[in-house]
């Protein structure tokens, strides 16, 4: 696996680039990340974003709280985690909060009705088009890519139609991707 | 009030490892103790919380914030997010580096590698399930659908920032064009 060739300067560069990815991410902050992390500052490669994906979603917690202590950790160790932790929560929180207190007059607006079904609609388009950016990740995985296709769109009937929890699907097609990824590497 | 803070701290904490695939896959035991059993808030007031951290900047973890917020101020917002936080945070380190020092063992290879196609899949999964309300209502499906395909568009064949997508998706939405 081919690693990522830039890294954070410093705890300071980290923090803001969490910072920054954090507060654009409206309506979730994953398609944010893979543009923010892998296209623009290049500290993970589509590859390793994926795979560290992997291991933070099968994890507790937020998955994009447990990709920002990963990456931390990675450059900076426990510090470095911690900052990109700060990073990802810390003026999310205080706007946040702004708005609850906020909320009571705006709920039942139907301009803001409006606005936040457009925005809603935008935020479903955004994680489609990151999933679709991860697809060619497939061509280098030990399963196969079209024994990986499978896999996905097997994923997406379980949720959809029959509302699987998570970690039913994690312990059936999660084990049977990692049963052949295992003979994949095997051979 | 200092009990109330304690055991919705307490509640979090215990919520916390149970989280696999984001703070919102315990929304519904959430909903049962904070609802149903302490009476802390009304059933409008917790689904009217998820939706305001759903529109926002930032993780979606942070409804658990603003579910804090309505329970009980400040205090209460610092007391849920400290408990939902630092088991799941504790753990992702030592898992992180565990993985880390075993990266080329083939029980790791294996696992990032399998799991790539699921999580792929979540994502399209997620994205469907987000889309589904908008879609399923006749009067908004058309615009809808074109609002997503225009960002699929933009976000895949252009570099533009993707905030602007979004603020531009609020802007014909609460002009009424959505």
């Amino acid at each position: 696996m081919s690693e990522a060739k830039a890294r954070p300067a410093s705890l300071l560069a980290l923090y803001l680039a969490f910072n920054r990815l954090a507060v654009q991410g409206f309506g979730g902050v994953l398609a944010i990340s893979q543009r923010e992390l892998v296209e623009r500052l290049g500290w993970l490669t589509r590859d390793e974003f994926v795979e560290t994906l992997a291991i933070a979603q099968v994890l507790p917690g937020p998955n994009v709280v447990n990709l920002a202590l990963m990456v931390g950790d990675r450059y900076f160790g426990l510090r470095g985690a911690m900052v990109a932790l700060a990073g990802m929560l810390f003026m999310p929180f205080l706007m946040i909060i702004a708005l609850a207190a906020a909320y009571g007059q705006l709920a039942s607006h139907p301009v803001v009705v409006n606005a936040l079904r457009g925005m809603g609609a935008v935020s479903a388009g955004l994680i489609i088009a990151t999933a679709l950016k991860l697809i060619p990740t497939f061509q280098r995985n030990p399963v196969g890519r079209n024994v990986a296709l499978v896999l996905s769109g097997l994923t997406i009937i379980a949720i959809v139609r029959f509302q699987m929890p998570l970690p039913m699907l994690v312990l059936g097609l999660g084990g049977l991707g990692m049963a052949m990824a295992w003979r994949g590497l095997r051979r | 009030m200092n009990a109330d803070l304690l055991s919705l701290f307490l509640h979090f904490l215990m919520l916390s490892l149970l989280c696999v695939g984001g703070a919102i896959t315990a929304a519904p035991e959430m909903h049962r103790f904070i609802v149903g059993q302490a009476h802390w808030l009304s059933d409008t007031q917790f689904t009217s919380s998820i939706a305001l951290a759903q529109a926002a900047p930032g993780p979606n973890v942070l409804f658990v914030a603003v579910l804090g917020w309505n329970i009980a101020g400040l205090n209460g917002a610092l007391a849920a997010m400290a408990g939902i936080m630092l088991p799941s945070t504790t753990l992702v380190m030592l898992a992180t580096r565990w993985a880390r020092a075993n990266r080329e063992s083939i029980g790791v290879r294996a696992f990032t590698a399998g799991m790539a196609p699921l999580t792929v899949g979540l994502f399209l999964a997620t994205g469907w399930l987000l889309a589904e309300p908008y879609v399923s209502a006749p009067e908004h499906r058309l615009t809808s659908l074109a609002l997503i395909t225009a960002t699929l568009a933009l976000t895949m064949k252009t570099r533009i920032s993707l905030v602007w997508i979004v603020l531009a998706g609020g802007l014909l939405g609460g002009l009424g064009l959505v």
